[in-house]
């Protein structure tokens, strides 16, 4: 079967020639209408379409944005934040930075509405720290739409004023998680918070309930709002609204970024039609479908279960080609969509050593509050850096497992199953690998690691 | 309020390992756990900071009653005949989790030792285990819990992480970060007991250290209070380190004699010699807290400047020779006594006596500084309350005994009885005393020893047992930590034989028998007694003194019916 089209609902106009980031160009291509339509309209009407378009949280967890917005304490009498979370981190992910970067009055025009829509009089973008020019680009965006009266102050006359500020972020992956955000926001340390009872949509930024949203689910508002939630659920499957953007990296021809109609393609179609299939001479070997901390995917094994199609459960038996890009799909198979960030690694890579890296990177990240994570992210890591220094030992594949399952479920954010999920996923996928490594490391001829 | 409910409506039953216990809404599974008698073991729990739920090591399996979705009708387990309970497939941490209505715990679950153990390895692995030179050891949470609930051998074969051996935080407190297991109870104790806001993590991950904000150091009147908090031997005291294992050590019940707040203390000693005080709870008074002042009173133990030998005229005599020498003085007549808000009820109830026995008035001296609205009051004599009670004085005592002085100038008091006051201090020039005989009862030189005609050593309240009077006129007893130097008689002792000359009865000496007195003739004692007085003290009717223009600000449990001005920074 031949892979769908494209569908541009967000990257519409990315890397579009002639189309600039200024508020000129956007407003050329009809820019800021469906704003200007929304404020006429009742809020609760917007978090009603929101709410019927099913719309899944692009952040990563793909939390239903309308059930969130719904959790919101709205009798509090406490003002209502909004908070983009632009602190795009997740390896492998990277959309929002398009987006900021190319078409940064899309997200203006998102988050305005997402905020008219909840009573929300003031709006943060949450920057990644090491992304200082997109700060500037939307400090620049945010500027130019102030003056333009889309922004601030009786926005296009109305009696609703709303402001937004860029802050940028402290440079941690953790400074992503929501509670750790809106720590950082308030010019802290970005040690999340414990749930309960510091849900944000109760008691978030300064104690007040607040809403954290993903750059691309405003984006996807945007576009709700425009189509209304009803034809939203088109696009998509049930369930899985919208289109995705998959953010392809590592070993195929053709990397980058592809936005596609949510379940509607595979992973097969995605990794062999549309990014050209394995680099000359080289086969798959796994996969990682939404970022870092998803759990990898290793091709040649079959997921067999029963799915939900319609009403009625009919049995699946998929090989990693066949899977579905969609969050139900992947989270079926043990996996997740996570951010998008579809990692892929072929037959040179030594999973081993792939693993080290992502364990190097999770210790680094490790906020150091709760004990599991810090040094359970840690003493993997140090483990799996010894088996690639030549040090491996045959018990190390075990006690590798055993770390990892002291981890997830048992600290205060889910930046503990973030941090073993890649452990236990490779271990599980790839142990004869980690078994077979200190043999593996001591035969290893050096024509086998030819010089790049 | 409506009728006398079977069950008051703010307690709630909860179910721990099987049994059924009502508490009080909001109150914390840890807490809960310990009313039923299960240990729920913790680190970074405190009862008196707020709940960060960082350690991780009080995680429980937690369930709650199922109800029907669509009804709200209990939905019943055929097999027990009870409501079915929907356990939580994730644990959840004990300290942030509240008692609710129907709520299930377990704590004995496989799910929860295998928690526990892996929070423990985890905790382990990083950690020095220097258990044998750490000053923790023996009063160590980490130990005991890797004891109880660890797995009892390791699996950790690479390096441990490096960090600072000996970081000077403060004056008073060392910091051994490897040690450190990240529980932040210090952190939250600076900034919300202290409000001294000095600590905190830097870096990230298991590297995370604690320290000093930039320029700043931990050196506020409470600093010490993190190292009795610290559950592994992170932050040790500077003037403890390395001294002596803990377990040598004996336990004496005391009182902070600094100020009216009267803060219960440990007094911890070997062999006569104090090693170190640390705080004692009393939830009503100071909490697990003390002042670090307090806790380096013991110093006057040793001190250089201590009065170890009776004297007449600056050459030391015997004990008897100087006590006649003090007795013929006080029955020549013109007497003035000076009695001490530092003295215990006990001997001030014995001043009192030899008062009236001489038939003269007594005084007190005051003693004010600045309150910290914590645990050092604006009062900072421990016991004037003891002195209105015991009926010594009958109005607020002064800083100057000005009266004293007129009179000494008028040549109407010819002998003037300290009793462990330094008159100079309270006001008297040195000229003034010259023209009287003093007769000084004291632990410390001063100049008053120096210019008095007979000087009786007597103890600190660290070889003495007796009970002050606080702020809140609450009743509090201390008791004898080490034995008072050879040849210095208790105060008890001097003062009676002083009483019993004269007045020519026997006075009894010992805390029994003065104590049959003293619940006998002071009326709002009676019926009490040192020996049964509970160790959280007994708070006595103060209707009498409550207005009293007493120089009081507000402190951890006390606020004053009207704060004079200017006593609080």
């Amino acid at each position: 079967m031949p892979a769908p089209q494209q569908r541009r609902l967000i990257f519409a106009h990315i890397d579009e020639p002639g189309y600039t980031k200024d508020l000129a160009c956007y407003l050329k291509h009809g820019g800021y209408a469906v704003m200007k339509k929304a404020f006429t309209r009742k809020p609760e009407e917007l978090i009603d379409e929101v709410k019927k378009s099913g719309l899944r949280g692009r952040g990563g967890a793909g939390f239903p944005c309308g059930v969130k917005w719904t959790l919101v304490d709205r009798k509090s009498g406490k003002p209502i934040y909004l908070i983009v979370n632009a602190d795009e981190s997740e390896p492998g992910t990277f959309k929002d930075r398009y987006i900021m970067h190319q078409d940064p009055h899309q997200l203006i025009e998102g988050t305005m509405i997402s905020c008219f829509a909840n009573n929300v009089k003031q709006a943060y973008i949450y920057i990644r720290g090491e992304m200082p020019h997109g700060a500037r680009i939307l400090e620049e965006a945010i500027r130019e739409a102030r003056d333009a009266n889309l922004v601030g102050q009786n926005i296009l006359g109305s009696a609703y004023s709303c402001d937004i500020f860029v802050h940028r972020g402290a440079g941690a992956y953790i400074c992503g998680e929501e509670t750790g955000l809106i720590e950082s926001l308030e010019g802290k340390r970005a040690n999340p918070r414990i749930k309960p009872p510091y849900f944000p949509a109760v008691l978030g930024l300064y104690q007040c309930p607040t809403i954290v949203n993903n750059v691309e689910t405003l984006c996807h508002v945007k576009h709700i709002v425009d189509m209304s939630g009803e034809a939203y659920t088109k696009i998509g499957t049930p369930n899985n609204s919208g289109t995705r953007i998959f953010c392809v990296s590592g070993h195929v021809q053709k990397p980058g970024y592809y936005e596609f109609e949510a379940g509607k393609i595979t992973m097969g179609q995605l990794l062999n039609e549309v990014c050209g299939g394995p680099l000359p001479g080289r086969t798959f070997k796994a996969v990682i479908p939404g970022g870092s901390s998803a759990k990898i995917m290793r091709f040649g094994e079959r997921y067999k279960g029963k799915r939900k199609v319609g009403t009625e459960m009919v049995d699946y038996d998929w090989g990693v080609e066949d899977v579905p890009m969609d969050f139900d799909s992947l989270g079926m198979i043990g996996t997740m969509g996570g951010s998008g960030g579809v990692i892929v690694m072929d037959d040179t890579v030594n999973m081993v050593e792939a693993l080290a890296n992502i364990n190097a990177f999770y210790s680094h990240e490790s906020c150091g509050q709760c004990t599991p994570c810090r040094e359970g992210s840690l003493w993997m890591k140090k483990i799996t850096t010894r088996m690639v220094h030549g040090d491996a030992r045959e018990q190390d594949a075990t006690l590798l497992k055993s770390v990892a399952d002291q981890i997830p479920g048992r600290t205060i954010c889910a930046f503990g199953e973030a941090c073993s999920w890649p452990t236990q996923s490779f271990l599980a996928k790839f142990g004869d690998e980690f078994k077979g490594y200190a043999d593996a490391k001591k035969t290893k001829v050096p024509a086998e690691t030819p010089l790049i | 309020m409506s009728s006398a409910p079977a069950k008051p409506a703010d307690l709630v039953t909860v179910n721990i390992d099987g049994k059924e216990i009502a508490v009080p809404k909001g109150t914390n599974v840890i807490e809960a756990a310990k009313l039923v008698g299960v240990e729920i073991p913790h680190y970074c729990y405190h009862p008196k900071l707020t709940i960060v739920g960082n350690c991780r090591m009080c995680l429980i399996e937690m369930g709650m009653p199922a109800v029907d979705p669509a009804t709200k009708a209990p939905v019943m387990d055929p097999a027990t005949g009870k409501q079915k309970v929907n356990w939580i497939p994730r644990p959840q941490i004990g300290c942030g989790t509240n008692a609710s209505p129907g709520l299930h715990i377990r704590t004995n679950s496989p799910m929860v030792k295998d928690c526990r153990e892996g929070v423990t390895e985890m905790l382990l692995i990083n950690h020095p285990l220097d258990c044998p030179i750490c000053d923790q050891a023996g009063e160590c949470k980490l130990q005991e819990h890797s004891t109880a609930y660890g797995r009892g051998y390791s699996r950790f074969v690479e390096q441990k992480n490096v960090k600072p051996k000996r970081t000077e935080l403060g004056p008073r407190v060392t910091l051994d970060d490897e040690r450190c297991i990240l529980c932040s109870r210090c952190i939250r104790f600076s900034k919300e007991i202290a409000k001294d806001d000095v600590l905190g993590f830097i870096d990230r991950g298991s590297y995370s250290t604690l320290t000093c904000y930039p320029g700043r150091k931990l050196e506020n009147n409470y600093s010490l209070n993190t190292v009795d908090i610290c559950p592994v031997g992170a932050l040790t005291s500077t003037d403890f380190r390395f001294k002596m294992r803990v377990w040598f050590l004996k336990q004496t019940p005391g009182i902070d004699p600094e100020s009216s707040v009267g803060a219960n203390t440990e007094v911890w000693s070997r062999e006569g010699v104090i090693y170190r005080i640390t705080p004692r709870q009393n939830d009503a008074v100071n909490d697990t807290w003390m002042s670090d002042s307090g806790r380096m009173l013991y110093k006057q133990v040793k001190a250089a400047d201590r009065l170890l030998a009776p004297m007449i005229d600056g050459l030391a005599t015997a004990p008897e020779m100087a006590l006649k020498a003090a007795n013929d003085l006080l029955k020549a007549g013109s007497v003035a006594i000076v009695g001490s808000g530092r003295s215990s009820v006990e001997e001030q109830f014995l001043t009192k006596k030899l008062a009236e026995a001489l038939k003269v008035p007594a005084s007190l001296v005051s003693r004010v500084g600045q309150g910290d609205r914590l645990l050092i009051s604006s009062d900072r004599n421990p016991n004037v309350r003891g002195a209105l009670v015991t009926g010594l004085i009958s109005a607020l005592p002064t800083q100057q005994l000005t009266s004293l002085a007129s009179d000494i100038d008028a040549g109407k008091v010819k002998t003037v009885l300290s009793v462990g006051e330094d008159l100079t201090a309270a006001g008297l020039a040195a000229a003034q005393l010259a023209k009287v005989s003093v007769v000084f009862l004291g632990t410390h030189k001063n100049a008053t020893s120096d210019a008095a005609k007979v000087v009786v050593p007597t103890l600190t309240i660290f070889e003495k047992s007796g009970s002050f009077v606080n702020q809140q006129f609450r009743l509090q007893k201390f008791a004898k930590a080490v034995p008072g130097p050879a040849g210095v008689a208790d105060d008890l002792i001097t003062l009676s034989n002083l009483v019993s000359f004269a007045s020519r009865i026997i006075t009894p000496a010992d805390l029994g028998g003065l104590w049959s007195s003293i619940a006998a003739e002071v009326k709002p004692l009676a019926g009490l007694s040192h020996a049964l007085l509970p160790a959280t003290g007994h708070v006595l009717d103060a209707s009498a003194w409550a207005d009293l223009p007493v120089c009081e600000g507000e402190t951890l449990h006390y606020k004053p019916a009207a704060v004079p001005a200017a006593v609080n920074a």
